[in-house]
């Protein structure tokens, strides 16, 4: 039978909401306090969702001790404290939730191949939240 | 079509062990829930069923008879249990999070028959939860 297993995580990151393409004044008007030179931080959560059939032999989806590696090495230490604007993938594009869950969504997709991943989820505070699930 | 969700609490033990493999492929595969002394957990069940709204009572679902049928079926069974030693469908499967999704919507299911189960979701711990939607 089929089941979903979710995982959340934690990593703390600044950024700065700023697009090379607007004026000044239409940087603040869209980002408004995001557009602070210096930058702020929040404390992300993440959470991994991945499907799969139960196997009979482990009652697992997946073994959780794979995914957490997994999400440890190529998530939590590519972006935990962190400036996501300084990243490669933020080079060009702005660091917002709705990118930065489309990031980890396709490094998780390319490199996690014991499940098969259904979502990504962040909750960039506990106001707001993000979802991927890939292009349909 | 409205979905509701009613959340309930138990509290129980569990271990993971395949009697097919060695004690060290136990020991390999499941780690510290391995120990056959058993852990516990406290353990949060979300209950999702789906219907149109009946136009007199504005229900989907009677809520009490909801309740009902979850401690009845679920919790009197589950609660401050070990889950291996005590619950039937756990003397041949691994009481995963995942088999106990799949268990407790087979508990469910043949119950709720004036609404329709949409997801069973079980939190093991806040970080990690599995659901089942009664997928093959």
């Amino acid at each position: 039978m089929k089941a979903h297993l979710t995982r959340r995580y934690m990593f703390s990151a600044s950024h700065r909401l700023h697009s090379d393409e607007m004026s000044a004044d239409e940087n603040r008007a869209t980002y408004g306090k995001c557009n602070n030179p210096y930058g702020h931080g929040h404390n992300y959560m993440v959470e991994v969702t991945v499907s799969g059939r139960v196997d009979d032999q482990t009652g697992m989806v997946c073994n959780l001790p794979d995914l957490d590696s997994f999400v440890h090495s190529q998530i939590l230490e590519r972006y935990d404290h962190q400036n996501l604007n300084l990243l490669a993938e933020f080079a060009k594009q702005v660091p917002t939730t709705e990118n930065l869950c489309i990031a980890i969504y396709e490094i998780v997709k390319r490199g996690f191949l014991k499940a098969h991943l259904e979502k990504v989820r962040i909750e960039e505070t506990m106001m707001n939240s993000f979802e991927y699930s890939g292009d349909l | 079509m409205v979905y509701l969700t009613r959340k309930a609490e138990f509290s129980a033990s569990h271990f993971y062990h395949n009697p097919a493999f060695t004690p060290e492929e136990n020991q390999r595969i499941f780690g510290k829930c391995n120990n056959p002394n058993g852990h516990g957990h406290n353990y949060t069940l979300e209950v999702t069923v789906k219907g149109a709204v009946d136009p007199k009572s504005g229900f989907v679902v009677d809520l009490k008879q909801l309740k009902d049928v979850m401690n009845r079926e679920v919790l009197d069974a589950l609660d401050h249990r070990f889950l291996n030693k005590e619950v039937p469908e756990f003397f041949t499967r691994i009481p995963t999070t995942e088999n106990l999704a799949i268990a407790i919507w087979q508990r469910l299911a043949p119950k709720l028959t004036a609404t329709k189960l949409h997801r069973v979701r079980v939190y093991e711990t806040p970080d990690l939860f599995a659901d089942f939607y009664g997928e093959a």
